[in-house]
This record gives C-alpha cells, sequence and structure tokens, in this order.
C-alpha cells in the first residue's frame, strides 16, 4: 500500500505537470506593448513553481517508499542537517527565489500602474452596467461632457446621461457599444461605474481591471495587432454577468478614423 | 497554569437529563461532537450544491433530477437559471467556508482534545462555550433560510462584494431579504467564534496541568491555540462588517454605497459610502480565515503524522514558530486579493512582499514533514494516508501561492479558475484531509470504537485521485483565461474549454459519492465497529491516557501531571518505542524541549 501510494504521488505530479510542459492550455497570443513583461514574468515562476512542486512531490513520494513499514529494530535517523539545514533551505534557497521573483515582477506592475499615460494618448471612456459595457469617445473637441446620473436612461439610450442640450461638451461626444482604438496608439481607458462593481479584461491585451462604483479609475495600453478580441467583465455584477461582454476593435489608423466618423454620424 | 496535582474538583456536576446531557451540554467533548455534527450536515449540504453546479456547467441543458424542489423558479423543470447558479455559488462557499471549513477542524476536533491535551477536565467557561455553538447553529439556520424565503438566496458570492451586496432586490434576485439573512447569519457566526476563541485562549493560557509548559503542548494544541488567536481578530473585524451591511440594507444608511448609482434608470438614494471599506473589511478578516481554515489541519496532520511515523518532528520549536509566522503574516496579505481593485497600486506592492514572504514559514513546515519522514518508522493506515495526502494537496495548492502573490501575473489570472483551483486545494481539500485524518485518527477515542479500515482506504484512494482530477485541471483552465462565477460559458474561447469541464464534473461526482462511503463507515462504526483498545495508535498524549470514551471530567478525578514533551517516540531503553507524555519514567530523550 504505502510503495503503491508512492508511485500514486509521482504519477500525480508529473501527469499534473506534462499539460504545462507540452503548453496544452495556454492564453491567447499578446497584443500590448507591455504584455510580454507578464508573460515573462509568469514563464519563470511556471519555472520555479514547477520545481518546487517537483521536488516536493518526489521526495515525499520517494521516503514514504523508502520509510514506510520499517520494522521496529531499525533505528530511527535523522534527515542530514536537521532542522537546521531545512530551515536555511526554505530561507535561502525559496525565500530568495521568491523574493526576486517579487522584485522582477514589479517591473511589469509598474509599467501599467506607476507611469501615466502619455499626453498624445487617445482617452476614452469606458462606463460598465448591469450588464453591458459602453464606451465614449470625446469627439472633435477633445473634451468629455458631464454625466447627469439622473438622466441615465437605457431606453432612451442616453447610457451615460448625458445633457446635449445644455452641456456643449458633450454634443460632440461618441457613444459606442463596442471599443474601437487604432493599433499602435496608446490608449487611455478611463473607467467609470453607473452601478456595481464591475471588470475590464481583455486576455490579449493583458489588461484586467475593476470598474469601482464611486472611484474614477483608469487604464493605458498600446495595442499592437490588427483584430477583433472579446471584453469580459470579470467581477461578479448579478444575474447577468456571465453574459457581459463587448468586443475590442483594434483597426489600422485609416480604418479608425473612417469608422469613428461613421459613428459620429449615427448619434 | 493548573497547579493540581492531587484531587480536582470539577466545577460542574456530570449532568443526568437529556437535553442536559445531549443538547444543551456544557461538556467540552459534546459540543466538540456538535459542531462536528453540523459540519458534517453542512458539507453534505454543500457538496450537493457542488454537484448541481458542476453539471450545470457541463451539460447546462440536462434536467437535474430533484433539482425543481429546491426552487420552483430557480430552476424550472431542473434547469437552473443564471440567477439560480450564483444563488447556490453563494451559498456553496459560504456553508464550505463557515460552517465546515471553521467549524469542524477547530471548534469541533479543538473543542474535543484541546482540554484533554492539556490536562483540564474542561474549558474555564462552559456555558460560553454551549452558548458558542447554539449560536453558530443558529447563524447556520439562518443561512439555510436564505433558501426558503421569496427570490432566494443572495447571488453577490461568499465574499458579498458591494454595493451589488447592499444596494438591496434592484441589484438582483436574492439581493433583498437574502442577503440580509446572509449577512445577520455571518454576524451571529462571528459572535459563536468570537465566544469560542476566548474559551480555547484561556484554556490553553491557564488550564494546562503541572509540568504542561507551553512548549510541551502537543502541535495539535498549539494549532488550536492559534487558530483561536487569529479568529479572535478577524471575527472581530468581521461582525461589524457585516452589521454595516445590514444597516445598508434597513437602516437607510450607505456605509458600502457610493453617490449617484443608478440601477434599472432608477438613481439610487445613497451617498458617501465606499465600494472598497467592505472589500478592506471582508479580506482583513478572509485572508486570515484561509489559516483559520488550514492551521488545525497542519497541527492535527502534525499529530497524526508524528504518532505514525515513530518519531518526534525534526524541531517541534520550528513548527509552532513557523505557524505563529503563518498567523502574524496572514493579517499583512489580505490586500493580494484585491490587486485588481482599484486600490493604489502601490498597495498592491506593499501586499505582495509579505504574501511572498509567507511562503517561508509555510515551505519550513512542509520541508520538516517531509525531512521527518527520513528515517522514520511508517506506519501507513487511512489516518496517516490523509496526513500524508494533505501534505501533498497543501504543497500543490501552495506553489499556485506564487503565481497570485504577484500583481503582475494576478493580472492575467484573477476571478479566473486558476483562484478557484488554487483556494480549493490549499483551504479546503488539504483542511478536510486534515479533517478526515483527525476523524480516522481519534474516532476510537471518541466512540471506544474503531472505523472500518479496509472502506477507510478505499475512500481515501477515491478522494487523494478524485480531488486532484478536479482541481489540477482548474488551474489549467485559469491559464487558458476561463472566468469563474460564469453559469455558462458563451464567450469564444471558453467553449473550446468545455470538454475539461466536463472531466472536472464526472471527477467531482464520483469523489463526492467516495464521499458517502465516509459517512456509512462513520455511523456503522460508531456502533458496530470492532471495539478499540486502549492506546490504538502507541500514542503518547494525554488523550491517550484515559479511556475511551473520556469520562465525563476527563481524568476521572484526578487532574495528571506532564513529565515529558508530548512526542517521546523512538525512545532507546524505554520498554516500548515511546513514553507517555504524563509517564513519570525517566528517559534519556534529546526531544525534552522544556
Amino acid at each position: 500500500m504505502a510503495k503503491f501510494f508512492a508511485v500514486t504521488i509521482v504519477v500525480i505530479a508529473i501527469a499534473s505537470a506534462l499539460p504545462i510542459l507540452l503548453h496544452t492550455w495556454e492564453p491567447p497570443a499578446d497584443i500590448s506593448t507591455h504584455g510580454h513583461l507578464i508573460d515573462e514574468q509568469m514563464s519563470e515562476t511556471m519555472v520555479e513553481a514547477g520545481i518546487a512542486f517537483l521536488a516536493a512531490q518526489l521526495l515525499l513520494g520517494f521516503f514514504i517508499w523508502r520509510f514506510s513499514n520499517r520494522p521496529k529494530t531499525e533505528k530511527i535517523r535523522n534527515f542530514p542537517g536537521g532542522a537546521r539545514g531545512l530551515v536555511a533551505a526554505a530561507v535561502v534557497i525559496v525565500g530568495l527565489e521568491v523574493m526576486a521573483l517579487g522584485v522582477f515582477g514589479t517591473k511589469a506592475w509598474a509599467d501599467i500602474y506607476f507611469t501615466p499615460a502619455s499626453a498624445n494618448a487617445l482617452p476614452i471612456q469606458a462606463q460598465a452596467g448591469q450588464f453591458a459595457f459602453y464606451f465614449r469617445y470625446p469627439g472633435p473637441d477633445g473634451t468629455f461632457g458631464p454625466i447627469h446620473p439622473d438622466q441615465i436612461n437605457e431606453s432612451t439610450e442616453n447610457f451615460f446621461g448625458l445633457d446635449t442640450t445644455h452641456d456643449a461638451d458633450s454634443k460632440d461626444d461618441i457613444v459606442t457599444a463596442e471599443l474601437a482604438v487604432p493599433v499602435n496608439r496608446e490608449i487611455h481607458l478611463l473607467m467609470h461605474s453607473k452601478d456595481v462593481g464591475h471588470s475590464f479584461f481583455v486576455r490579449e491585451l493583458r489588461i484586467q481591471q475593476d470598474f469601482v462604483p464611486g472611484l474614477d479609475l483608469s487604464v493605458h495600453f498600446t495595442p499592437t495587432k490588427i483584430g477583433r478580441y472579446e471584453i469580459l467583465c470579470t467581477q461578479l455584477c448579478g444575474l447577468g454577468h456571465y453574459n457581459m461582454k463587448a468586443y475590442l476593435e483594434v483597426k489600422s489608423q485609416e480604418d479608425f478614423d473612417a469608422w469613428l466618423k461613421q459613428q459620429a454620424a449615427l448619434q | 497554569m493548573h497547579d493540581m496535582s492531587g484531587q480536582a474538583v470539577h466545577h460542574h456536576s456530570p449532568p443526568t437529563g437529556f437535553l442536559r446531557k445531549y443538547v444543551f451540554s456544557v461538556d467540552h467533548k459534546v459540543i466538540g461532537e456538535q459542531y462536528y455534527a453540523l459540519a458534517l450536515v453542512a458539507v453534505y449540504i454543500g457538496l450537493v450544491l457542488s454537484w448541481i453546479m458542476r453539471i450545470h456547467l457541463a451539460w447546462p441543458n440536462y434536467a437535474i433530477p430533484g433539482v425543481r424542489f429546491l426552487s420552483k423558479t430557480g430552476a424550472p423543470g431542473g434547469l437552473l437559471t443564471p440567477e439560480y447558479y450564483l444563488q447556490l455559488m453563494t451559498m456553496h462557499g459560504t456553508i464550505m467556508v463557515f460552517f465546515v471549513l471553521t467549524t469542524a477542524p477547530f471548534a469541533g476536533f479543538g473543542n474535543y482534545f484541546l482540554p484533554i491535551q492539556v490536562g483540564a477536565e474542561d474549558m474555564p467557561f462552559p456555558h460560553i462555550n454551549m452558548m458558542s455553538f447554539w449560536v453558530t447553529f443558529v447563524a447556520f439556520l439562518v443561512a439555510v433560510a436564505a433558501f426558503f424565503v421569496p427570490q432566494g438566496p443572495p447571488l453577490s458570492g461568499w465574499t458579498a462584494y458591494a454595493p451589488l451586496s447592499a444596494l438591496g432586490q434592484a441589484a438582483g434576485p436574492g439581493e433583498g431579504t437574502g442577503q440580509v439573512l446572509w449577512a445577520v447569519s455571518i454576524a451571529i457566526f462571528c459572535v459563536g467564534q468570537l465566544l469560542g476563541s476566548l474559551n480555547f485562549i484561556s484554556t490553553t493560557l491557564d488550564m494546562r496541568c503541572r509540568g504542561m509548559s507551553l512548549m510541551r503542548l502537543p502541535l495539535s494544541a498549539w494549532s488550536w491555540f492559534i487558530t483561536s488567536c487569529i479568529g479572535l481578530t478577524a471575527f472581530a473585524v468581521l461582525m461589524p462588517a457585516c452589521i454595516l451591511l445590514i444597516l445598508d440594507h434597513v437602516a437607510g444608511t450607505s456605509f458600502f454605497v457610493p453617490s449617484n448609482l443608478v440601477v434599472n434608470d432608477q438613481l439610487q438614494p445613497h451617498s458617501g459610502g465606499s465600494t472598497l471599506l467592505w472589500q478592506h473589511l471582508f479580506w482583513f478578516f478572509g485572508h486570515p480565515e484561509v489559516y483559520i481554515a488550514i492551521v488545525p489541519g497542519m497541527g492535527v496532520v502534525s499529530h497524526v503524522l508524528i504518532t505514525n511515523m515513530r518519531r518526534p518532528l525534526l524541531s517541534h520549536r520550528v513548527v509552532i514558530y513557523s505557524m505563529l509566522a503563518l498567523a502574524f503574516l496572514s493579517y499583512m496579505v489580505y490586500g493580494h486579493h484585491m490587486f485588481v481593485s482599484g486600490m493604489n497600486p502601490y498597495s498592491s506592492i506593499a501586499f505582495s512582499f509579505p504574501t511572498l514572504a509567507i511562503t517561508v514559514p509555510a515551505t519550513i513546515i512542509v520541508l520538516i514533514w517531509i525531512g521527518s519522514l527520513y528515517g522514520s518508522r511508517l506506519r501507513i493506515n487511512t489516518a496517516s494516508l490523509f496526513a500524508l495526502g494533505f501534505i501533498s494537496m497543501f504543497v500543490s495548492g501552495g506553489v499556485s501561492g506564487f503565481f497570485l502573490a504577484q500583481p503582475s501575473i494576478d493580472i492575467m489570472l484573477h476571478a479566473t479558475y486558476f483562484v478557484v483551483g488554487h483556494f480549493h486545494l490549499v483551504m479546503a481539500v488539504a483542511a478536510l484531509f486534515g479533517i478526515f485524518a483527525g476523524t480516522y485518527f481519534w474516532f476510537p477515542k471518541v466512540t471506544g470504537r474503531m472505523m472500518n479500515e479496509a472502506w477507510g482506504r478505499i475512500h481515501f484512494w477515491f478522494t487523494f485521485v478524485g480531488a486532484y482530477c478536479i482541481f489540477m485541471p482548474f488551474h489549467y483552465l485559469g491559464m487558458a483565461g476561463n472566468i469563474r462565477r460564469y453559469q455558462a460559458f458563451v464567450d469564444d474561447f471558453m467553449g473550446p474549454l468545455m470538454p475539461v469541464h466536463k472531466f472536472i464534473t464526472i471527477a467531482a461526482l464520483i469523489t463526492g459519492a467516495a464521499q458517502l462511503l465516509f459517512l456509512f463507515n462513520l455511523f456503522y462504526s460508531r456502533f458496530r465497529g470492532k471495539p478499540a483498545p486502549a492506546n490504538p495508535w502507541e500514542g503518547t498524549s494525554l488523550e491517550w491516557s484515559i479511556p475511551s470514551p473520556p469520562p465525563f471530567d476527563n481524568f476521572g478525578g484526578k487532574i495528571p501531571v506532564v513529565y515529558h514533551d508530548p512526542y517521546q517516540y523512538g525512545v532507546e531503553g524505554a520498554a516500548n518505542d515511546f513514553v507517555m507524555q504524563d509517564s513519570p519514567e525517566v528517559i534519556n530523550s534529546v526531544n525534552d524541549e522544556k
């Protein structure tokens, strides 16, 4: 029984590692300028976690195989180096390794969150509500009109509560249900929730950020590949949470300009 | 510390009536069994809920037999509505975390064995102890009552993030009465745990018998003591948070709801609250809760493993200090649940490093366990198999923490099935393995009968292999970007992952079914099991120095005196290969830590 258990542990450990080694399930390719930092950090962490996982499981399996059901005549022995050696190994090998991971990982985080969006980044407002995303472009004046929560009305499609009669800045604002952006241009996404918590997640962009009611948050990113990508809500927001999605359309600058013009005409 | 080596006077006399003996008992052992029984009922409810969710995820068009009786509107014709899926998910998490993972390993085993292991007749405040259980029981009834109110239980998850949880009926089904019941239940539960923690702490500090220095406490006793210290602080924060949430519902306050929210085109009448405040308060409890669930498992597993290895751990002290370090650090890491919440990004870094640092004491404990296996005389039985399985599960769930501790990687893994796999392995499955190890190990002490070993081993194999088949693929799904808390996968990239979900569901059904064998074994052995020898595992701690089941006052009116540290195994020159803690036998041991 003990030896069978030991073998089972080893088989499970190797079987668990195989899909990782074979890259069976992986996120789609990165389409952002910062995403490679996250991917590299993920790979390095995978190597360290993988070594720790396999080493611990194999050692556990081996010791169960080797030291189970020994007769009383065999003496109890101590692990070479004793507790002191193991504590040193935990502190020096594991402790330093994970701390190093933390230090290097900070770079990817800082790239997104510690640096402000550049001055020429394209500002787009994203609004999340049960259970849809809407996006707003500031129009030719480059300024977003103010939001009047009391005027938000889905039935009249006034998703942002804009008062185009009285607010000059709102008149040229363009509201859309999909997020179209020009390729290789930095986007400054201004995030606003109208009701409960939501999230903005695009796997290919390596961006995930919550919408927090009462807080105006923002993220910035530069998409590098033309295409259509899913935007998902990842923060539990109610019964329609599973179906709350929109699309990110990364277009060439020309296509984007034409699209924006078309959308402006539809307002 | 008790300084009584002679006759002790028990501070309450044995009850005679049925109600005082079995229902409103002040005996810590009965209370421990009541907690365990409550957890047993709760865990099978939680299990069935998980089965329903798993079947729905894998085969959304399959009418699940019997489910329509649970809710006519939530599961018409046996098919779950989107909201009812979330409502069952909320109740699964709530029942499992609070009424199983907190209740069984800490309050159940702790109540039963802490006073015995420290050499006391009972806890210092038996009536408060009785109250702690009945308060917890009421909390459970209130939580379950949410199933039976119009619109059912809340759908906001066991984390109950505001403002979804605070806006009332407008936010969604179950967010009215159901959510209030949830908050009332958890607030009451906190009261029960606070009362219990006070008793545990005072039992450990004040009720130890002569010779029982702190370092002579078994590791299980240490783990309950440390857990009660965590609980005292963590539940003291969650309880007021729940009260504020209730006030937001019933008193028109806005603690967690900011101004200008519009739900269904209606401007909400709230102003000035903070949604992040709820997250801070909740996770200040929530992360220590992980250790409330797992530290007792560490203690129980150490205790079971040492007895079956026939040797003490390489260092008793280092494991205690590491568990204390885990408890201390657990308060400094909670922000890693909030990396993408909009919290100041510098805070994320500040929370990331303690989270990475907590790996060190956890690794030390694992290495001490594995290193202590070296050169041991390991006995294989169901209890030791579950203890060894605990180590394997704890390692597997622990290494995925390397990823989630880093804010940059969390961008990709947050709210995915990777997180679900991580916490289920490290907190839920590992803790359950600790509960199983403790159950198979102490069953003869509690009942005077042995559990069926063959059935126990079958139960172990299905559970060990099954748990890996369920929870390891969750990590792969998460890496591929599969979002959690979705009742269906309508998205382009999640569709291809459905075969993995089907595999997980089949594994969950089989593994869950194996738990019925455990239940049968538990009841069958209680009445028909082989009579247990006085000390079936040849243990050394005080619980094995008294009859099974223990008498009302534990030690037959005579408080023991302790002469040795708790784990005198492999003792050269001793009559057996072990020496009991209360044996005055003079031995030459390098392990004796005063």
